[in-house]
């Protein structure tokens, strides 16, 4: 079975506009949303109490919410259902309640009217802590672009290096819009989807990239728009396949992995489809627009390779005696 | 059939390691190193305990403060005004002469700050280092007694360590009830700092009337009773003996049949009690707990032999806690709980049974995908896939690695990402065949070609994992360790191990008259 080709070439250069546009359309949408609607920022981030609860029917939700609004601490309490109509989650932000008093046992008092449950359950995080992870987690963030930036410069160019850093700052922006759009909540799994998410699409743009450093030792007429058509289109294959694999297994994590994982598993979904669609859309272009030269990589390589020889045979003098 | 090539011999190798270190995990088998399974897939609790160092440094610079009342004591010097001022001790000498035995004593202690305003004048705190390092060595302290109580409390496989400079983390997967939580939670958190104290008699009876502020004029201050916030106590600030001396601790029962704690000092704590109570008879001793009065008993006459007993109308449990906590030695400064994650054993158990769904249909999904896509280069991926699957759980459990749920997340993310290589370098034997090279060399070609793409693209992936696992905490850093091993082991089992199986079958693909049946391709 074949998807695409192996000889065909797409003109994804001639065709780069629409693309681009969307892009940034996405792009600035995402950050609008950002800005108006904000990220919904979970306990381990904004700190606070996270109390699952199951019982072994519906869950009197509006009940529940009811008495908890007679209790001052819990009177900003919010209550929504988790994953069946028979389990909820109840959150109560950080503030006055101190992370020591006693959850559990105060919800089997205050909730004991309302049936059969049983706390799965409670997950309490200081304001402290939720900053210190914060922090850390801006930390990988950024740390992960340098590390990206610096091994793609030593294996490539830096320019590569650049365009896929901006690459993935646009899988990553559009990635965190869908969140906030979707209200998706930000704790530390989201964390690592994004994280996750930088590898999956670096990986996907170094695959077409390696095809571009190749095919650019090897193209007869020097022109650079066609170095990529041609590189684009043969990796289309591997993009479109690897994606699919992924997006497979992502899809199931999604529905059958659990309430729990659900927003991870969404917002790889969401990491998938915008990483594969810049990885052969968006991310060469941005090679092209950093004004990438053919003459001056090849000049460079073909200078490495000379210094590399020399060294050989400098090596071999050596070893022989003669110097 | 090429049997004996290097890359197919490592790759069985590796399947025989992987199938023979993965099978306790998968059985679950009694002997064996097995994967741990994280707090939120088994259900447990996770606490954060933040140490509050500053406290360690108080009651160091208390604990100098008794030597040296102790010491004037003994050698017969009179001091004036020994008082605690913060992190400072002050004190005047009134005799000259004995300013040279002071200066002598206090330079065998090391780590002090001393400051003389005047000859006779002394002001005393640590100096920044040894601050720094008592600090640092209550944190230590903290994690050994927290461990200590917990061994004796009697739960399975605590894990108490320390994180960063004031922060330690408690885990504990025994813990089945809300009830079990509360006790575990109580002994941990319980300073057990017990503290002989004398009560000021010359100015007991103005104990409602002082402001703590004057009480410390006097160098003295105001305690409640344990079970009576209104009852008070004038206490003289300097401890006689402190919970350092107390070899051991038991519950006992009192005539009236209600639990007691009797503990018993060691010789020098012993010898000190002894004096204290031979030269104080008539006045009374208060036996004072995380800062509040169990007892104050009247001395009727000199108490040796280092015991004594703590009774305050305790229920058999506390008094059982407290036992514990006094034998594993107080805790060098207060504790202060930041995070607290419990997890029922229920979830946990869904969460395993969901996550292993998405496995199997994933997986499922992918090694149709691929043999429909390739055919019977679907099928060597897969072997390589289900190899790959394989070490990631046998080298968990080699290194005792623990499985959270965004790390079974990972597996599953790794199943869609192994089959990469394998899929980079079947489209490249397709290409190269397409452009009629010979299928020997298309594959010996592909895989070549193919070697670069795969290299930098799972290289700068790990690098996102390493970061990812030196950021993250606790499930997350899960995520991070099966990730990486994933990777690591798709290169051995998709680069290596089927470049193997394609020279093994080398002679056969070549005679084969459809060779496109092979890769997929008319």
């Amino acid at each position: 079975m074949e998807f695409f080709k192996t000889d065909k070439t797409y003109n994804f250069m001639g065709n780069k506009l629409p693309f681009l546009a969307l892009s940034l359309i996405l792009f600035l949408a995402s950050i609008g949303i950002l800005f108006t609607k904000g990220l919904n920022f979970g306990i381990d981030f904004a700190g606070g109490t996270l109390v699952q609860i199951k019982y072994d029917k519906t869950a009197p939700i509006d009940n529940i919410r009811d008495i908890l609004k007679q209790k001052p601490h819990f009177a900003n309490a919010s209550i929504t259902e988790f994953g069946s109509d028979e389990e909820i989650v109840i959150r109560i932000t950080a503030s006055s309640n101190s992370v020591t008093t006693d959850v559990s046992d105060e919800m089997h008092k205050i909730l004991s009217s309302t049936g059969n449950f049983e706390i799965r359950r409670i997950d309490m995080v200081g304001p402290k802590v939720g900053d210190e992870l914060r922090e850390k987690g801006f930390m990988a963030l950024g740390l992960s672009f340098v590390m990206i930036l610096i091994y793609v410069s030593f294996r490539f160019e830096y320019r590569f290096a650049v365009a896929s850093v901006f690459a993935l700052i646009h899988d990553l922006v559009i990635a965190v819009g869908a969140i906030a759009l979707f209200d998706v909540e930000v704790n530390l799994d989201i964390l690592a989807a994004l994280l996750t998410l930088l590898g999956y699409s670096i990986n996907d743009t170094i695959i077409v990239f390696d095809r571009i450093r190749e095919n650019v030792q090897n193209s007869k007429d020097g022109l650079l728009e066609d170095v990529i058509n041609t590189s684009v289109s043969r990796t289309l294959s591997r993009t479109t396949l690897t994606s699919l694999t992924t997006f497979f297994v992502v899809v199931t994590l999604f529905i059958f992995g659990g309430e729990i994982i659900h927003g991870f598993a969404f917002t790889l979904l969401v990491g998938i489809i915008v990483g594969t669609y810049s990885s052969i859309f968006i991310a060469s272009t941005f090679l092209v627009q950093l004004k990438f030269s053919i003459e001056n990589f090849r000049a460079k390589e073909a200078e490495k390779l000379k210094r590399q020889k020399e060294k050989e045979k400098l090596r071999a003098m050596y070893e022989q005696g003669t110097i | 059939m090429k049997i004996f090539n290097y890359r197919l011999i490592i790759f069985a190798l590796s399947i025989i390691f992987g199938v023979v270190f993965a099978m306790p995990s998968f059985l679950q088998t009694d002997s064996g190193k097995k994967i741990n399974l994280g707090l939120d897939l088994q259900g447990g609790l996770h606490m954060l305990l933040g140490v509050n160092t500053d406290e360690a440094v108080t009651s160091k610079i208390k604990s100098y403060a008794s030597s040296i009342k102790y010491f004037a004591q003994d050698e017969d010097i009179l001091l004036d005004e020994l008082s605690i001022n913060g992190d400072t001790v002050e004190f005047n000498i009134l005799d000259e002469d004995e300013i040279k035995k002071v200066d002598e004593m206090l330079s065998k202690i090391k780590g002090l700050d001393i400051q003389k305003p005047s000859s006779l004048n002394y002001l005393i705190s640590l100096s920044e280092s040894e601050k720094e390092l008592v600090k640092d060595l209550s944190v230590s302290q903290a994690v050994e007694t927290i461990r200590n109580r917990l061994d004796q409390f009697g739960l399975a496989e605590p894990t108490v360590i320390r994180q960063g400079e004031t922060d330690i983390v408690v885990e504990l997967p025994g813990i089945k009830s809300a009830a079990e939580e509360k006790a575990a939670r109580e002994l941990i958190s319980q300073p057990a700092n017990l503290e002989m104290m004398a009560v000021d008699e010359e100015i007991a009876d103005q104990v409602y009337s002082m402001t703590p502020q004057q009480a410390a004029l006097y160098g003295a201050v105001i305690l409640e009773k344990s079970d009576n916030p209104n009852e008070k106590y004038l206490v003289k600030e300097i401890p006689i003996l402190n919970g350092e001396q107390i070899i051991d601790a038991q519950v006992a029962f009192d005539q009236s049949n209600q639990p007691i704690i009797n503990f018993t000092l060691n010789s020098s704590g012993a010898r000190i009690f002894g004096e204290f109570t031979a030269n104080n008879i008539g006045k009374r001793l208060a036996v004072v707990l995380d800062g509040k009065v169990y007892s104050a008993p009247n001395i009727r006459e000199r108490i040796g032999g280092g015991s004594g007993q703590i009774s305050g109308g305790f229920t058999l449990v506390e008094a059982g806690n407290v036992a514990i906590a006094l034998r594993s030695g107080a805790l060098p400064a207060s504790v202060k709980l930041l995070e607290k994650r419990s997890v029922g054993p229920s979830l946990g158990a869904d969460s395993i049974q969901a996550s292993m769904i998405a496995l199997l249909v994933g997986f499922g999904m992918v090694m149709i995908f691929m043999v429909v896509y390739y055919k019977t280069a679907g099928i060597i991926a897969n072997i390589a896939l289900i190899t790959n699957i394989f070490i990631i759980v046998a080298v968990m459990a080699m290194f005792g690695a623990t499985l959270t749920l965004p790390g079974m997340a990972g597996i599953v993310l790794t199943v869609g990402m192994a089959v990469d290589a394998n899929v980079i370098i079947t489209e490249r034997i397709r290409e190269l065949l397409q452009a009629g090279v010979s299928v020997k060399k298309a594959i010996e070609d592909g895989y070549a070609n193919a070697m670069s793409a795969i290299l930098d693209a799972n290289i700068t992936t790990l690098l996102v994992a390493v970061i990812l696992y030196a950021y993250g905490t606790g499930p997350v850093k899960g995520f991070a360790v099966t990730i990486s091993i994933g990777i690591l082991a798709s290169m051995l089992t998709a680069i290596l191990g089927t470049h193997g199986i394609y020279e093994m079958l080398m002679n056969k693909i070549q005679k084969s008259k459809n060779i496109g049946n092979w890769f997929g391709v008319k």
